[in-house]
């Protein structure tokens, strides 16, 4: 075998020598790649413990010119701080590595910078919704109402508000989930043509509807046109239009994942392609499907704007979403901090403390259910 | 319905043909109907917001004493009405602009940090923390802004006032910070986690092989980055970004609890004042009789346009750049 | 400069997984030595230890040494910067960079390493393309996308790409696995010719190839599956084909498993 095999390369080996023109002889090497020419693997490196010492002397730097400078905000103190060790790196490895190395190092520098930048604030956030929230809830905050309580007083609850917000979630996404759904079936299954093409951008374009246009929408139609009055519905209505194009496009993402032999294999065996859908596509899909809508919940249950125009706001428990002005978790929390007293002030915290909770739970749920659901993509 | 049957015929077509001539089964045609009807209700809806959004807000402009781009006042409820949305345009875009300048950099080094620089562990724990972080609702970051962010800004901007005071625009004049600065930076750190989140995505998805082959050719850390995942990544990074700047345009509890509003331009957004469309919306509407209300109506419809047109330009951005790499 | 290799004692991990195990072995200067055995038994992981490349992967990690010509790529204060510069590498599949057009393509190792005047540029593109017998059927569309080319046209880009930077070493790492015929034989001439400037590592699945294009062939087996994959023989590729010395790569070269 290997020698048909020898005759094949001597065969090749002579078209090649005969075709192509030859390359330049190994001796000769043109001037810019002879200038690039390095000798040592060897490269002159910074200690290992260079970095920690740079972090830590702009660090002790920052702070000592914040005490010396009698400079009252610690931002500017992390500024300075940060500032001097961007410099420092990019001067220490300019001097010690050379050019290259020192940009890498630089780059590297700036990201781990940006990330501690950022993370300060949202952790300083969390910090400061659980600490100040952590008092003001209890058991008594959970199941009562603000029905009778002044803005300066102690006590009352959310009651009402959780029993709005949650009305209104469920209620939005009754409206919201079929209708998201059955358009991201037809985008995906059925949809060709200009027609799918429209509802594809327009998806889009209602993704980025800010919550607000939407309110006014259902209050210009709902409320002054069609002359109903404020509630814990018309509120679910506007929720609704935030949530179809988020529920539209997960769902989308995820049928598009569903191979196509499944739905082949399906048709191939004679089932009708509505049912191939109903019983092949969408199960393959639903835990993807079920974490799309779920972060849906989450991000419309935490919207105000909305809420403020629509549904009002109420002290009262009104169990009836489809009738009078109810409240909300979020609209809550903004009309406490309005009053502006001590004790709305700790409410609002209190308040602010279990729509996080709530909201988080969703988004840990639904990410539970994807990653319980998710090693069927193989990614 | 016929049409959509042939359409979809690359898997129909694997049918067994022979035992089921092409007669359309009612099942089929019940279920791509209510689908198509989902699709052309989603249709109708946006219709119905611009038409709505319009007839209210033809009613407000054509009452109007002032004039609707150029007046500094909103006085709405006043028989005439005269009210103008300059400040609000301005307040708008310049906060907006603010967030995305702070915003977008950062964003990108965090996704870089996740996706490239931070330990894999770790890396994955934070995906998941900043994922968390963009569903807190906004009013959450504006009782922190107010309550705590605020009082945070004042040392920064008297000495922002010290050395670039002469500029005019950071100016300060020790008032509380409830300024267009500040609810930039708020907004900044709002849209943070979106962005980052995205962006992150856009990241990871940079094929191995190229980060490799410009590995191989000797590249240091950054150089593969700056060949290979920023070149791959960056119409997603527009895309974020874009998405970032829709969500900071329309923002109204992040605005409405840290601004002090007035109607007035400040040259200086260090010093309180001034408004954004969506904050004016909810502060206002309580007061607003009926003129009032469809005045507001009438600025929610600028500022839909402005999302609009943002949203637009993403879109036409990424259509070229797709049309450019492929 | 084409240098010579030298493995002593070469164990690479994935985490704590040993992928292969004690391998030593010399490679020739200005030859083709070829890798070959069956699937997973580490010849591409060994091959990606020769340019700290497998270090890369998450986990990656190894012990023992790699001398090019007199210095140790594993040897304290070694850039694997500066290795992968001197050690160049072409892929399984061809991996142009998709934003960069033909020309950029050539030159981007190079410009990584300094500034350079643009007929200093126009000089090493055109001299690294005729080189990979590219030449003719680009030089028209020079600064259009490399992605535009066929598969095959694609991996003599990259085969441009590598020898630009004129490295020492070059490795290939299944070249023509995702080519057809046609291609694969205009890769296998290419090599043919390289190496009279490089020093030339290739992995295959192809035995064909192998025993075309290479001076030497190294046999790689594993005892059994999650087992280290160990170098069974290295040997003139004449004797490896014709006469080896140990019964598994008679067993594997005349088709008798893998």
């Amino acid at each position: 075998m290997s020698d048909t095999v020898k005759d094949t390369v001597k065969s090749s080996r002579g078209r090649a020598s005969g075709g192509a023109p030859a390359p330049d002889g190994p001796s000769e090497r043109p001037g810019a790649t002879a200038v690039l020419r390095n000798t040592t693997l060897q490269q002159p490196r910074l200690p290992r413990w260079a970095p920690a010492a740079l972090v830590g002397g702009s660090l002790g730097a920052g702070i000592l010119i914040g005490v010396l400078g009698n400079l009252d905000s610690r931002i500017q103190w992390g500024l300075i701080a940060a500032l001097i060790y961007l410099t420092a790196t990019f001067a220490v490895t300019t001097a010690v590595e050379g050019r290259r190395q020192a940009v890498d190092r630089f780059a590297a520098s700036l990201v781990w910078t940006s990330f501690v930048v950022a993370i300060l604030p949202l952790a300083s956030l969390l910090w400061e919704t659980i600490a100040r929230g952590i008092p003001g809830v209890s058991w008594y905050f959970l199941t009562h109402s603000m029905n009778g309580v002044l803005s300066w007083q102690e006590g009352g609850g959310i009651y009402h508000a959780l029993l709005g917000t949650v009305q209104q979630v469920l209620l939005a996404s009754v409206i919201a989930i079929p209708i998201g759904l059955l358009t991201a079936v037809y985008l995906v299954e059925y949809g060709r043509g200009r027609l799918a093409k429209a509802i594809t951008f327009f998806v889009d374009v209602m993704t980025g509807i800010p919550s607000i246009v939407a309110g006014l929408f259902v209050l210009s139609m709902w409320i002054m046109m069609l002359g109903f009055g404020y509630s814990g519905f018309a509120g679910a209505l506007a929720l609704s239009i935030l949530m179809m194009p988020i529920v539209v496009r997960s769902t989308e993402e995820m049928l598009k994942l569903v191979p196509g032999e499944l739905r082949e294999a399906s048709l191939a065996l004679g089932v009708p392609k509505w049912r191939t859908i109903l019983k092949v596509v969408l199960p393959t899909a639903i835990g993807g499907i079920t974490t799309g809508v779920m972060l849906a919940l989450a991000r419309i249950a935490g919207e105000t704007a909305p809420i403020i125009l629509l549904v009002f706001g109420s002290n009262m428990i009104n169990a009836n979403p489809f009738e009078g002005a109810q409240s909300s978790l979020p609209l809550f929390v903004y009309e406490q901090w309005a009053f502006g007293t001590e004790a709305a002030y700790d409410r609002a915290w209190a308040a602010a403390l279990v729509l996080i909770a709530f909201i988080m739970i969703l988004n840990l749920v639904a990410r539970g259910i994807a990653r319980w659901k998710a090693p069927k993509t193989g990614r | 319905m016929p049409a959509t049957q042939t359409d979809s015929s690359p898997p129909g077509g694997l049918e067994p043909a022979p035992r089921r001539p092409s007669a359309v089964r009612p099942g089929d045609r019940i279920f791509s109907g209510l689908s198509k009807g989902a699709g052309i209700t989603l249709l109708v809806i946006m219709a119905a917001i611009a038409v709505f959004l319009s007839i209210r807000a033809a009613v407000a402009i054509s009452a109007n004493e002032g004039n609707f781009l150029t007046t500094f006042e909103w006085d709405a409820n006043a028989s005439p009405p005269y009210f103008g949305i300059a400040v609000l345009l301005f307040g708008t875009v310049v906060s907006s602009v603010i967030a995305m300048v702070l915003a977008v950099p950062v964003a990108v080094g965090i996704a870089l940090f996740i996706s490239h620089y931070a330990p894999r562990r770790v890396a994955g724990t934070l995906g998941y923390v900043v994922d968390l972080l963009a569903a807190v609702p906004s009013i959450i970051y504006g009782l922190w802004g107010a309550l705590f962010l605020v009082p945070q800004m004042t040392g920064l901007y008297s000495w922002l006032d010290q050395f670039l005071g002469w500029t005019g625009i950071f100016a300060y004049d020790n008032t509380p910070a409830r300024s267009l600065m500040t609810v930039g930076i708020l907004l900044a750190i709002m849209i943070l986690p979106i962005i980052t989140s995205v962006t992150r995505e856009i990241f990871k998805q940079t094929p191995k092989a190229h980060e490799e082959a410009a590995l191989a050719l000797g590249a240091t850390r950054w150089e593969v980055i700056r060949m290979t995942v920023l070149p791959f990544g960056r119409s997603g990074v527009i895309s974020a970004s874009m998405l970032g700047l829709g969500r900071a345009l329309g923002e109204t509890m992040a605005v409405a609890t840290v601004l002090s509003p007035a109607f007035l331009i400040n040259i200086s957004l260090l010093e309180s004042g001034g408004g954004t469309f969506a904050q004016n919306i909810a502060s206002q509407f309580k007061e607003a009789g009926s003129m009032g209300r469809d005045a507001l109506i009438a600025s929610g419809l600028v500022l839909f346009l402005l999302t609009l047109l943002v949203n637009g330009a993403a879109r036409l951005i990424i259509a070229r750049r797709k049309e450019f790499t492929s | 400069m084409a240098k010579r290799i030298d493995v002593t004692g070469l164990t690479a991990f994935y985490g704590t997984h040993r992928a292969i195990e004690g391998i030593s072995m010399h490679v020739q200067p200005k030859s083709v030595t070829a890798f070959i055995g069956p699937s997973g038994c580490g010849k591409s992981t060994f091959l990606r230890t020769l340019n700290r490349m497998h270090e890369v992967t998450p986990g990656g990690r190894v012990e023992g040494q790699v001398m090019l010509d007199n210095e140790d790529l594993y040897g304290p204060g070694v850039d694997p910067v500066q290795v992968r510069r001197n050690i160049g590498m072409v892929f399984q599949r061809p991996n142009p960079f998709p934003t960069m057009s033909i020309y950029d393509n050539v030159v981007a190792g190079l410009k990584l390493n300094g500034k350079f005047s643009r007929a200093e540029l126009d000089e090493v593109v055109e001299k690294n393309l005729r080189g990979a017998n590219l030449w003719n059927e680009v030089k028209d569309r020079l600064h259009k996308p490399g992605s535009g080319l066929s598969g095959g046209q694609q991996q003599r880009l990259c085969i441009a790409r590598a020898t630009a930077v004129e490295p020492d070493v070059l490795l290939m790492d299944e070249p023509c696995s995702a080519l057809d015929p046609i291609s694969t034989l205009a890769i296998e001439d290419l090599i043919s010719q390289l190496k009279s400037r490089f020093t030339i590592v290739i992995v295959t699945h192809n035995m064909q190839q192998a025993a075309r294009v290479s001076e030497r062939t190294a046999f790689f087996n594993l005892a059994a599956v999650g087992q280290p994959g160990k170098l069974i023989e290295i040997d003139t590729t004449d004797r490896i084909f014709s006469n080896p010395s140990v019964q598994a790569t008679e067993d594997y070269i005349s088709g008798r498993f893998g």
